[in-house]
């Protein structure tokens, strides 16, 4: 009995070191030659294989990043600059530096502004609600409130608001990787800059109908009147097919246009105080002569105040 | 033995109660909204401004491309707007907005009502009549008639099928222009046999309806000893499978020629078009009257009134439904088409294009859908697909995005017919899924051939 439990052993043994030695010979026979530095990109990655950044994942990228020997057309989203850093500073590459972006949904139609004219019972997804039609209101253009977005975010960023019938962004889990950007059939959700202390103003609407129709249809649309493309001192704001967009690139969050906006399309997002009424006759006549001094009345307001609204108020 | 297509098909209830209602005349409402997308392709160009004075027949939009259509007045009176208004779905549209002014139509224009049966020998000024007075398929698809009776260069066809299937449930416009102008339709029939140089014409009625078989086949005998130029025409009577109407069923039915995946009937040497279409290519050719009206069924159980209306292109459905006697207090949902493959309607205030069928009301117990459950595999939407589809595949496909393998599983067959939605015991919304499917496989298929030319 003992014999051949013995000898079950040392077969055992030496058919796994047999094993063992050709196992050895054919990975060094047919070894893949890859760049170790793949490997190094990769471990400074997120990890969570988004896509946000073009590539099928995080190793795909690594490799591309090593492959072209330049950063310029590669940057994670997820990761943002901290990440590229990393990955500059293994390849020893140079990076430029991105502002940090984030979701923004710009659409206002909440259940209270623009009324449900037609009732939708087909299949919950905003893609087969785009194919049939307009969707549930009068504005054709607009949220259609089946939460595509939500389903295409990897992060739980984004959640539906069952009061309003809009998406909500948690900007503190947003890594910006366009998943939702891309789900929306409607292209309402936008990727915008992130802001100084997070403040950010856009306009909360895509609607290109004319404006009295799109008033009706919802009471806070841009109606394409353009007050705020005048009382923008940066030239930030252009109002094209009925409907005003400000680059982000351009907008120093001065917040005259939210406080001229006739209804409300324009918002301004972690702000502390409430937009500066606009100051008639005296701001018309200021405004071109100083064009620089303005975006620092909002900008200089106390810092701590700001920080702390930051987290209760979401878009 | 009657005939009918090979595979698949379902047997909806018929409900056609509005078979019995002969065609009236709507007045003429106090303002059109004529579109300018009433045609497979690119919408026509509108050539009136506001302010501009329009007769009855007269053109305003021209065709944007080869497969484009021109578009007529369907009122006299004055441009009151050229621009986006609200669809059917909803969408906007390029509309022209007409204030209706009296009744003048354009000269040359023949609005008796005598018969006109005799064929032209010039095949080209037929063609002409056609394309100029804006004639499209008014089997569904609205695709420019004079397109489909010129086949590319290297294709001949051999039979024309006169689709008077009807086989959707409720439907009863064609029904009754076939009792009611029966003459006019094989003439009609007629002059596209001469354009295509056929020598067979089949018209497929289902069998619900006899007394069109018997009209028309009356009608088919009656103009067969005037003219040779009518030999060749037979009624068909087939047995009643939804969906007969499709084009490819039809051919299936009707001569058991099968045409192959992302096909054409000309590759098999037939030619589809609908009874309304003949009727309107008549009344293009032998009267040079644009496609400005036609026949609309304004029905539903729930619905006082039943109705088969001569309806000006252009009329906002609410002013059909106010004719009529208002909207009915139950009704849930308002259907353009038939409850199979209609549309439903989100805004009644849009206007009736040139392919609009019927206006169907449905009651929430009607329409309302039931709670979707697991998919069973029990092939019950795979036995239904006439196409010879798997939808309950497709359907999985589609929801994970599966582009490659919904090409090879050929879900740009579809023909959107509703079969398997119909039929399907567990409520899956397979159509709503394959639909979207289809459309980016085929915008795919598209974009790798394009570059090639």
């Amino acid at each position: 009995m003992t014999t051949t439990i013995i000898w079950t052993i040392v077969a055992i043994t030496v058919l796994g070191v047999l094993l063992a030695v050709v196992l050895y010979l054919v990975a060094t026979k047919f070894k893949v030659e890859e760049d170790p530095r793949i490997d190094e990109v990769e471990k400074v990655m997120p990890g969570a294989n988004c896509g946000g950044c073009g590539f099928a994942g995080c190793r795909a990228f690594a490799q591309s990043c090593v492959e072209s020997g330049s950063l310029d057309n590669n940057f994670c989203p997820v990761g943002g600059n901290e990440v590229m850093k990393k990955v500059a500073a293994v390849l020893g590459l140079e990076v430029h530096e991105k502002a940090p972006m984030v979701a923004v949904v710009r659409c206002n139609g909440t259940c209270a502004n623009r009324p449900s004219v037609n009732d939708y019972d087909g299949y919950r997804s905003c893609k087969i609600k785009a194919a049939l039609y307009s969707g549930d209101t009068g504005c054709s253009y607009g949220c259609l409130g089946c939460g595509d977005c939500v389903a295409a975010c990897q992060f739980g960023a984004i959640s539906m608001d069952p009061a309003t019938g809009l998406p909500v962004v948690d900007e503190e889990k947003c890594t910006a990787c366009g998943a939702c950007v891309k789900a929306c059939p409607k292209q309402i959700i936008e990727l915008r800059n992130k802001g100084p202390k997070n403040r950010r103003v856009f306009v909360s609407c895509v609607n290109k109908d004319k404006g009295a129709v799109a008033r009706k249809a919802c009471s806070a649309a841009c109606i394409g009147c353009g007050k705020c493309e005048k009382a923008c001192p940066f030239g930030a704001i252009t109002v094209e097919n009925n409907v005003a967009y400000i680059d982000f690139n351009k907008c120093r969050l001065c917040r005259k246009c939210v406080a001229v906006c006739p209804t409300g399309a324009i918002h301004d997002i972690n702000f502390p105080t409430p937009a500066p009424a606009p100051e008639k006759a005296a701001a018309k006549l200021a405004a071109p002569a100083a064009p620089a001094a303005a975006p620092e009345t909002p900008a200089g307001k106390p810092a701590a105040a700001g920080s702390q609204e930051t987290g209760k108020k979401e878009e | 033995m009657m005939k009918t297509f090979s595979i698949g098909g379902v047997h909806p209830d018929d409900r056609k109660i509005s078979a019995g209602c002969a065609i009236e005349v709507l007045p003429v409402p106090k303002t059109v909204y004529i579109s300018m997308a009433q045609h497979l392709g690119a919408p026509a160009k509108p050539v009136v401004v506001p302010g501009d004075k329009v007769k009855t027949g007269q053109i305003i939009g021209e065709p944007a491309g080869f497969i484009s259509a021109f578009v007529h007045s369907s009122v006299s009176g004055t441009v009151k707007s050229v621009g986006p208004r609200k669809d059917l779905a909803g969408n906007p549209v390029t509309h022209v907005e007409i204030e209706v002014d009296g009744d003048e139509w354009m000269e040359g224009i023949d609005t008796s009502d005598t018969l006109a049966a005799e064929v032209p020998a010039d095949v080209q000024f037929i063609i002409d009549r056609i394309k100029g007075n804006g004639v499209v398929g008014l089997g569904g698809a609205t695709f420019p008639t004079n397109v489909k009776l010129c086949p590319p260069p290297g294709k001949k066809a051999d039979i024309l099928i006169l689709n008077g299937a009807e086989c959707e449930p409720y439907l009863t416009s064609d029904y009754r222009i076939m009792i009611e102008k029966s003459r006019q339709i094989v003439v009609g029939a007629a002059l596209m046999k001469k354009v295509l140089g056929v020598g067979r014409v089949v018209i497929g009625i289902e069998e619900n309806k006899p007394e069109a078989i018997a009209m028309m086949s009356e009608a088919v005998r009656e103009l067969a000893v005037s003219s040779p130029d009518y030999a060749g025409m037979e009624v068909m009577t087939l047995k009643k499978k939804y969906p007969q109407g499709g084009e490819k069923q039809l051919i299936d039915a009707v001569t058991r020629r099968q045409v192959k995946s992302m096909g054409l009937p000309i590759d098999v040497g037939a030619v589809v078009q609908n009874v309304a279409t003949s009727l309107a290519v008549y009344e293009a050719v032998q009267k040079n009257k644009p496609l400005i009206d036609n026949t609309v069924t304004v029905t539903g159980e729930c619905f006082p009134k039943q109705s088969n209306l001569l309806v000006r292109v252009g009329t906002p459905l609410s002013y059909i439904i106010d004719f009529l006697g208002g909207m009915p207090a139950d009704a849930a949902k308002v259907i353009s088409g038939g409850p199979m493959m209609g549309k439903a309607v989100s805004n009644l205030d849009a206007a009736t294009l040139k392919g609009t069928s019927s206006v169907l009301f449905l009651t929430e117990a009607q329409t309302r859908r039931k709670p979707e459950t697991n998919c069973i595999r029990c092939g019950k939407c795979a036995e239904a697909c006439p196409m010879g589809l798997e939808p309950f595949l497709l359907n999985k496909l589609a929801r994970n995005g599966m582009t490659d393998e919904l090409e090879q599983n050929a879900v740009q067959d579809c023909i959107e017919c509703g079969c398997c939605l119909y039929t399907c015991p567990a409520n899956i919304p397979l159509l709503d899924y394959i639909r979207v499917a289809k459309g980016e496989v085929i915008r795919i298929m598209r974009s790798r051939t394009a570059p090639k030319k």
